[in-house]
């Protein structure tokens, strides 16, 4: 079922990036260790891309997630009053978010990864699409007044909703 | 297969970079005496004694700086496939593409206006 090749092997490497950053950041006392192994998991994400031929994904989530939201969380990190030796890590709301949490768990499995392996396992050989779309495609899909030049615009509008609620929320009046 | 030999490239660079720092500090255990002394295992910052505590709050500002970037990051992820396939495009199309920068524009003025971009 797994072949031993190239592919394989990134994969497993790309995955232990991913689960073991993520188990670091959980585990570590530390919030600037944890920011540094969130971004360990972000890199593996970006490598699952690449291996699933998604190129423009892999770069947008390098330069987007580890270049500007990893660096936002640094600096959300360097502005609160004790980013080192956390004590409490098990708080009140514990039993209520480990339901949610393994909730989330099951539903992610029962709809994503059980219909691709299925009883036989007949579609997990099977591409997802048979057309490649390239960045080029992408562009022109984005722009096109019969496709997502709307959601486009409205990303634009929300971007600029998102700065200015911001600003106003993080400067206080002098 | 064909997928990952024009990332291999990166792979490589990723494997090397790793080399870069650890050949000096493991040469440096290697070879360097340790004599080590009150004095030499001092903190210091550019050769003079560190003053108060290293993790200090920072303020605000910087982290406004950071969220101005960010946004401008993801409209960059929408504008790019709008550059690539710029010579593809019709008039609507490139129409669109600056409405959109247009109303992000819109966003730089006012935290032009509201003294965001102040250093401080």
């Amino acid at each position: 079922m797994l072949e031993l090749n190239v592919q394989t092997l990134a994969f497993f490497v790309f995955a232990l990036f991913v689960l073991g950053g993520g188990l670091g950041v959980i585990t570590t006392r530390n919030l600037v260790h944890g920011t540094l192994y969130l971004i360990l998991s972000l890199f593996g994400v970006a490598g699952f891309f690449v291996l699933l031929s998604a190129p423009f994904l892999a770069v947008v989530q390098v330069l987007v997630y580890i270049g500007a939201i990893a660096i936002l969380i640094v600096f959300a990190v360097m502005l609160t009053r004790s980013m080192t030796s956390l004590h409490e890590v098990v708080n009140r709301q514990w039993v209520l978010s480990t339901i949610v949490a393994v909730l989330l768990f099951v539903m992610l499995t029962v709809t994503i990864i059980l219909p691709v392996w299925g009883q036989d396992g007949s579609l997990a050989g099977q591409p997802v699409s048979e057309v490649v779309a390239t960045t080029t495609d992408l562009g022109k899909a984005l722009v096109d007044g019969n496709q997502y030049v709307l959601p486009f615009e409205v990303a634009s509008l929300l971007l600029t909703a998102a700065m200015i609620g911001a600003i106003v929320i993080a400067r206080d009046d002098e | 297969m064909a997928v990952l030999n024009e990332w291999a490239f990166i792979g490589v660079f990723f494997a090397v970079a790793w080399v870069f720092p650890f050949a000096p500090i493991f040469l440096a255990r290697l070879v360097a005496p340790r004599k080590p002394n009150p004095i030499k295992q001092s903190t210091y910052e550019c050769g003079v004694e560190t003053v108060g505590d290293t993790w200090v709050q920072f303020k605000v500002q910087y982290y406004i700086y950071g969220l101005i970037f960010l946004v401008f990051d993801v409209e960059m992820i929408f504008l790019f496939p709008w550059a690539v396939a710029y010579r593809e495009l019709d008039f609507f199309a490139f129409a669109a593409g600056f409405l959109f920068i247009f109303l992000l524009a819109d966003a730089l003025i006012y935290a032009w206006r509201k003294d965001a971009l102040e250093w401080v």
